[in-house]
Order: C-alpha cells, then structure tokens, then sequence
C-alpha cells in the first residue's frame, strides 16, 4: 500500500488554465472520489497524474517524485470507454501483457491468465479481439492491463459511464474487491455521486479547476458545506423520490461558464451568493480560500451558513 | 421496402474478378516474359525494320526489325518492377515523415509545413524536377518518382497517425511505461496499414504512368535498356506510318494503370465490407407472433402503436431486426417513459413514431397512429400532422440545429410552414418561446448560431422549437444524457413545466430509471426490441413483475447504499439486433428462466390493472427481487 500526495497541481492548456493548484492526499488503501461537472478539472488531473498531460506542482507516491517513467509505473489509469482504450488489433492476451514488464513467453502467458481469472474472466477469452466482448468484459480487460503493471495507485475515470446499469454494478464489485484484496490506493473519478458514495472513503468536489469541498464521503454527502455541493446532491436523480421537480437548491442562473476571474467562480449560479444576494460582494470581489483548518473544508464565504443538513435522504 | 436477398451483383465481379486476372497476368509476364519472348524482343533483323502490323509482328517491327509486341512483354519486367520499388521509395520516405510530423511535437510544425507545400505541387511535376536533380536513368527516375510520391504518404500517413496517437489505448501504452518506438510499431503502424496499404496500390497504377512519362521524355531508363515509356518514346515519331509501335506500350501502360487502380478500389471495397460484416448468421425474418392487444382499442390515444417491427436490411442480404414487437397506446397529456439499456430499441420506437426512420431501415405494424393521422401511409397531410403537433427532442442538442442557420430562424420555421404565420408574428412567439425556456437576453441568442451556445442552452433551444408548433407530444430522446446532472436537473424541471402548461403528451427516452421516474406516469420497459413490462410509474417502481425490471431498479445505484454489500449486478449482454431466439430473450441472464424460458416466447399480457409483463414467471410478490447470489461476481 502506498499513499498519494498531490500539492499544488496546475496544469495549462495554451491560454486556459484547466487545474488551477489542486492538492490532496490518498491515505495508502484509501479510495478518493473526485467529483465536479464535464470541464471542472477532473480528467485532466488523473491526465497529470499518469504523465499524459503536462503539469507543474508536486506530484509524490510515498514521498518519492512521481516525475520519472519508472515511478510513473506506479499509477496506472482505466479509461472510460474501453472501445477505445484497447486496441483493436490486439488479441485480450496482447492487451493484458502491454502491461508487464520482464517475463516472456509461458510465462508471461501464465501470468496473464491470472491476471485474467482475477478481473474474472474466463481465461478462455485471452485469444478473442476486444470487438468481439461485451462492454463489461472489455473493461475487465482493461483493469486486468492496469494491474499488470503492479500499480500502487489505480485511477478510475468514469469506468462505468459507458456502461449499462446491469453491468456496471459487476465492474463496481470487481473494483471494490480488487482494492480489497491488492490493497489498492484508488482515486474513483465519476459525475454519478450515489456510485462516488458507495465505492470511496473521501471526496473531492472540484468546481471550474479547484477543488471546492473536501472531507470524508459522509461529511461531505450529509453535511454539504459548498452551495454547489449542494447544487450538485440536489440534482441526482433518485428513483421514485421527484426531487429534482422540487425547489430545493436550485441554482441561480442556467449560466453554465464558470465567472471571470476575481470573485468566486461560482457566483453566477450560486443560489446563496450575489446572484441571489446581491448584498453579497465579498463574493465577486474575493475568491474565496479554502480552509484547512478541519478534515471537512469547503471554499465558500458563507460556508457555515450551511449548517442545516440536505442531501437526498435529509 | 421490404427485405430481398441479393446474390453478388455482376458489377462486382466485374470489378473485383478482372483486376485480379489482370494483376495475375502482369505478375506472370514480369516472371516470365524475357525468358520467353526475350529473345524475340532482342533479335535484330534489318529485312523486317520497320514493318507494319502483319501476321507474322502483330504490332510490327522497330527500326532494327525487333518485334514490338515481344518487347513490349519483355517490358513489363522493368516497367512494373521500377513502379514498384518508386512506391516503396515514396513510401517508406513519406511514412517516416509523416509518423516524425505527427507525433514530434517540435519537428511536428516545420515537417508539415514542408508537406504542405510540397503537396501542392503537382506529383509529375515534382518527379521531373527531381529526375534532373538525382540524374538520369533508371536509379535516378525512380528515386525522383520516389520523392515525387513521399508528400502524399506523408499527408495520409500524418493524417491518419494524427488521429491513432490521440486514441487511449496508445494513451493507455505511454501509461504503461512504453517508449516511442514500441508505440509506432506495435499500435500506430498496424491501425493506419490497411488505407496506406490501399493508397500505395494505386500509387503503383501512377508510378507506371509517372515512370513512363520520364521514359518518355528521355529522362528515364537509357538504352539499351527499356521499358514501356522508352519504347513509346521510340516508336511515336512513326506513329503515322506502323501504328503498332506506338499503339502497344501505350495499351500496356493504360492497361497497367487502371488495374492497379481498379485492385486498390476493389481492396478497400472489401476492408470496407469486412469491417461491417459482423460476426453472427443470417437472420430469417419470421412472422411476428401475434401479441395481446394492449388494453382498450386505442380510440382517442395521441399515439396508437401495434406489433411496431423495425428491420434494416445490410447490403449483403441480411436482416437484423433492432424493434421486434412493440405495442402500446399514449392518452392526450399522458408522460410515458420508455427505459432500456443501450440497444433495445427504445430510440428507434420514437424514431418510428417520429417517421424517422430512413432506408435501409424498414418500419411494420399492425397500426401505427399519431392523433387522425395513419403513419403506415403517409402523405402530405401526415407529413404536416406531424410537422405541427409533434416536437422532438434528440440527444445531442446540437445535431437538431443547423450550423449555418441562425438560432431564430430554426425557432420562426415550424410556425412560418406549418401554421402559416407572419414572420414578425413568429418572431414575437420565438422570443416568448425563448424566454419560456429560461434563456437570457433572448433577442441576442435569435441572431446567433449554435456554436454560440452551451450544451445546455441547446437542448433548451430544442425545446423552445418545440414550443412554437402545436405540439400534442413531445418526443424527448435521451434529452440530458450529455449533460451535467444541475443542467439535467433544469431541463427536466422545464420539460415538466412546458408540459403542465401546454399540456402536451411526453414520450420521454432514457436508460435512467431515475430520471424518467421524476416526469413520467407510466414506465414502458424495453428488453431486446421487446416491452417487457408496462406500469404506472409507482406500481413499476413498487413491484415490478419482470425480473429484468427489476434488476434494472436494483442495480441502479442510488444514495445510501450499504457499503458492506456488493451491488446487485446482471453479467452478460443483451441479445443483439441480429439474434432470432425461439424463447424469452432475456432467459440466458434471468436468475428465474427455466426450459419453458428457452424454448416459448412469453407474450405481453396484463398481469393486473393497466400492467403488462412479457415472462413466465413473473414476481408477483412486492420486494421479490432476485437476489445478488450467483447473479453477482
């Protein structure tokens, strides 16, 4: 087991700045949800974490600079769509095996077909293409690749969200179990929170590059401190529940850009905030900080306002 | 039209048979030709120079009596080698190029400029110029037509390499620690062959050509050596007097051309085919059994659907079948959803409705009804039925919106050509309908184009069209599954308010239980082109009948889950459009199915007031759910 530390993480992309200075901690065995709309930061931080896009800010694995390709190993990252994270021409043997180094042959083979039974699979499957699985197997496949890098860290970005519901519940299991039994540090990046909830121990809520709350699932899901937090639990649909007709939290404005630079960036939606209060100006004059000061913070002004608890069964 | 199997056409073989006789021949003559005609092609005989065609030299003689058809077969060898080893040239120095262009990033800029230009200047152009450049004879044409050709590998190399690198699965490789050149070689290379393989065997058709026009001009092959652009080149000052010595390299070097022109296209015809041929057998279309007649017969319903069947027929005869049996009416100012994983059928039950369905596909019914108009037999009337009192609403906000037209000019259409109104009058109704839809600073966004818009203002635009007919239904399919949940939140919070307040019917389409359990009245479950279960929404959600049901509601996850359990799940997948099972099409995964299962197709029949469940052993019990043991992993 193996923690990970990440401080001060900013990453660039031309003129936009997609991260702007994340930092967290993944105790070791812990699972961390990152959650936060399409364009909030969330992929690409995973993206920075395994190499594929350059990033400044520290990045550390135990204690040890995650910067070189050996390190790198070390983390290891499933997809989303595993139509398109395997490839094509490869046999399932040829994709598992991409991910280990120094055995050859029978041996290699051997170990494939272990990797294989532990995503259980039928190792049977090691000679047909990706085409011609179903999208659960595929993605077994494409954990079995990952874990065959002896990875400390896996980082799972949206591994369901290609999935039928039927079939993403048997990859959810797989993955709990897996961390379970390899000791796996995990960061599980999802926009469905009641399936954040179910597989992770903290969760991280990003907004427009920052993370804007962070606490233990259960804090941070029961008692939401970030007006956008809330936005966000109010807006899940639950079966039979009709909560999303209600009035409860609903957000200023359908404005979806997060505001310029200066204020808080989500003063335009916040059903708390100037949009709403226009007596508020701290928030377009001043971004607010995020404090640090307890296990549970959220980067809001009026924060503590927010004692009464919502969430979906409050 | 319905589906006809069709045998290989003659076109085809036409097509596909000749270049192939035609590239064996070449083959044969390259091999063979100077051993056997060689001598022909060499003996000099100064009483037959210069002979016209005759019986004895088809094509006749040269100015040293050798006969010209022999030495145009003994051509062949040099000619079609020399176009092969310049496309291999080309190749080799484009693809290097290109894989350099597209996947540097400092060498990438400057190498594709360097492409750009070279590519716009024309390939024989280029071969004359470097001929000069690298000399003359046959070394030197066919490094020049090897240059000349580099340009156009390195543009369909950079291209097709530009979009493979980007892919996660080489994504996935850097990940796992592998370098450059195990990426080129093991994932890059072998998913841009098949085009670069294509578009070199029609460069070989253009080599000949190229080589020959070098010949030709005297840049090429020098004598005593010659291939089809030299003896052409010989022969065409005494075209006039034995036409044979000019008419014969050039059939060969037409000839030439079009085969490897012909094989390419015939090739990529068959890449294509193969891609698209799946896996499975011919399916039969058979008889639909009849099912029961939903309840009532329909009268005053919006939308009246029997036995609704959609077949689309691929072009080489066989038939898939994505809606098998759909049956079911919507009342005025009903909401029904219909739910489904990814590929059961329930979007192109809409489209069905929606008339939407185009060839290939091909839509049965026993009856299919919106309002007064057939939808079996449609005419005009039907067409303006539909175009005033139905609205849809896609998946993709943008795809329903023109990029070239303005945002207002969609909005004024529906009212402009279906209820004839004035255009300013259409104009004032748009901006209600804008503002209707929570859209801000609405005359703004009626002079902009979609590009302009986010995500979610779109769908909100979609729904203000549909606002400015008459709608009696909105067809909303899967409306906010490309949106963030706030954003789902708001447009369903809007979908409900249009609804209440025009009153109109709602078909909503999602594979979210929950969302279409926040709008609808009545849940229509699809399994596989089938409904399998039909409810009001909470009896559905209380106690569904068909086991698919409810694993469906188990395994959805929702807030508050017992962490200490695995979740209800359901391995294996859904029979494809191209299945025919004699038997339920969900046995092979239901906890429940027994023999009856495999072998008797359960009908749709009422289990209790207004339900309707397709399967033998329905759960009749409230909380009877299959339970997470053996289902689960």
């Amino acid at each position: 087991m193996a923690a990970l530390s990440v401080g001060d993480l900013m990453v660039r992309y031309g003129s936009v700045t997609a991260v702007r200075g994340v930092s967290f901690d993944v105790a070791a065995g812990s699972v961390l949800g990152l959650v936060g709309e399409s364009g909030s930061g969330k992929s690409t931080v995973a993206r920075a974490l395994v190499g594929l896009t350059p990033a400044t800010g520290s990045m550390r694995i135990d204690g040890a600079d995650l910067s070189s390709r050996q390190a790198r190993r070390r983390v290891q990252l499933v997809f989303q769509d595993s139509r398109s994270s395997l490839d094509p021409r490869y046999t399932v043997e040829q994709c598992v095996a991409e991910g280990l180094t120094g055995v050859r042959g029978r041996a290699a083979s051997a170990r494939v077909a272990e990797l294989l039974d532990l995503v259980s699979l039928d190792p049977a499957v090691a000679g047909s293409r990706p085409g011609d699985l179903s999208g659960g197997q595929r993605q077994r496949v494409a954990i079995a690749r990952a874990l065959a890098a002896r990875p400390d860290v896996v980082i799972a970005d949206e591994v369901t969200a290609s999935l039928d519901v039927s079939v993403q519940a048997v990859v959810l299991n797989l993955l709990r179990r897996l961390r379970a039994e390899l000791g796996l540090t995990m960061i599980f990046i999802s926009h469905n929170l009641a399936v954040v909830e179910y597989m992770c121990d903290d969760l991280a809520v990003m907004f427009d590059g920052r993370i804007v709350e962070y606490g233990a699932v259960g804090e941070v899901i029961g008692r939401p401190e970030h007006p956008y937090t809330r936005s966000l639990l109010a807006a899940v649909p639950e079966i039979g529940q009709r909560r999303l007709l209600s009035e409860s939290d609903v957000e200023a404005s359908a404005v979806t850009d997060p505001a310029s630079a200066g204020g808080c960036a989500y003063r335009l939606r916040c059903p708390i905030g100037p949009a709403a209060n226009p007596e508020r100006e701290i928030c377009v004059t001043t971004e607010p900080a995020a404090t640090a000061a307890h296990a549970h913070h959220a980067a809001c002004h009026f924060a503590r306002e927010l004692d009464h608890p919502v969430g979906p069964r409050g | 039209m319905t589906a006809a199997f069709r045998g290989p056409r003659p076109g085809r073989l036409l097509s596909g048979g000749v270049p192939l006789l035609l590239i064996l021949l070449f083959v044969f003559l390259s091999v063979a030709g100077p051993s056997i005609w060689g001598e022909a092609a060499s003996a000099s005989n100064v009483a037959e120079a210069n002979q016209s065609i005759s019986a004895a030299h088809w094509m006749g003689t040269d100015d040293l009596g050798r006969d010209i058809l022999a030495r145009t077969l003994v051509a062949t060898r040099n000619s079609l080698v020399l176009a092969v080893v310049a496309t291999i040239v080309g190749g080799c120095v484009g693809i290097g190029l290109g894989l350099l262009s597209a996947m540097s990033r400092r060498l990438g800029r400057a190498l594709g400029a360097l492409i750009n230009v070279l590519i716009a200047f024309p390939a024989l152009l280029l071969a004359i110029f470097f001929a000069v450049l690298f000399g003359i004879g046959s070394v030197g044409s066919v490094l020049a037509v090897g240059a000349s050709f580099a340009p156009g590998f390195a543009r369909i190399t950079q291209t097709l390499t530009a979009s493979v690198v980007s892919k996660e699965y080489v994504e996935a490789s850097r990940v796992l620690g592998r370098g450059p050149i195990y990426r080129t070689f093991r994932h890059i290379l072998p998913n841009i062959a098949e085009p670069v393989v294509l578009y070199s065997t029609i460069h070989i058709g253009t080599a000949v050509l190229a080589l020959s026009g070098l010949s030709f001009l005297g840049l090429g092959v020098q004598p005593p050596v010659y291939d089809w652009g030299r003896l052409l080149n010989d022969g065409l000052t005494r075209i006039y007097v034995t036409p044979g010595v000019a008419i014969a390299p050039s059939i060969a070097i037409v000839l030439a051309g079009l085969t490897f022109n012909l094989a390419g296209e015939r090739l990529s015809d068959l890449i294509a085919g193969r891609r698209s041929a799946p896996s499975a057998r011919r399916s039969q279309p058979r008889p639909a059994e009849p099912a029961p007649d939903p309840a009532g017969d329909g009268g005053g319903a919006l939308v009246d659907v029997r036995h609704l069947r959609v077949t689309y027929a691929s072009a080489d005869g066989r038939v898939t079948t994505p809606v098998r049996d759909v049956s079911f009416t919507l009342a005025p100012k009903e909401r029904v959803g219909i739910v489904g994983e990814s590929g059961s059928g329930k979007s192109l039950t809409a489209a069905a409705i929606a008339q939407l369905i185009e060839e290939p596909g091909h839509v049965e019914a026993e009856r299919l009804r919106f309002m007064d108009a057939d939808l079996l037999t449609p005419d005009d009337s039907t067409r303006h039925v539909l175009g005033r009192n139905m609205a849809m609403v896609f998946q993709d906000p943008g795809e329903a919106l023109n990029p070239a037209i303005k945002i207002g000019t969609h909005l004024i259409e529906p009212a402009v050509i279906h209820l004839r109104e004035s255009k300013p009058d259409a104009k004032r109704k748009a901006l209600d309908a804008l503002r209707a839809v929570a859209i801000t600073d609405p005359a703004r966004r009626f002079e902009q184009h979609r590009h302009e818009l986010s995500g979610g203002m779109k769908q909100r635009v979609g729904i203000a069209i549909g606002l400015m007919g008459e709608a009696r239904l909105l067809i909303a399919d899967e409306p906010t599954t490309a949106l963030d949940v706030t954003v789902q939140r708001q447009i369903l919070r809007l979908v409900d308010r249009l609804g209440a307040r025009t009153e109109a019917g709602l078909l909503f389409i999602s594979h979210d239980i929950a969302v279409v359990s926040e709008l609808c009245d009545r849940i229509i479950v699809m399994y596989a082109g089938f409904i399998v279960e039909e409810a009001a929404t909470a009896d559905l959600l209380e106690s569904p009948a068909h086991p698919y049901t409810s694993v469906l509601l188990a395994a959805s996850p929702r807030m508050g889950l017992d962490k200490s359990r695995p979740l209800v799940a359901i391995d294996g997948r859904m029979p494809g459009p191209d299945a025919d099972l004699p038997g339920c099409y969900f046995a092979a995964r239901c906890p429940r199915a027994d023999a009856t299962c495999l072998s008797d197709r359960p009908p749709l029949r009422e289990l209790a007031d207004g339900r309707r469940a397709a399967c033998w052993h329905p759960l009749t019990e409230p909380g009877d759910v299959p339970t997470s043991e053996g289902a689960t992993i």
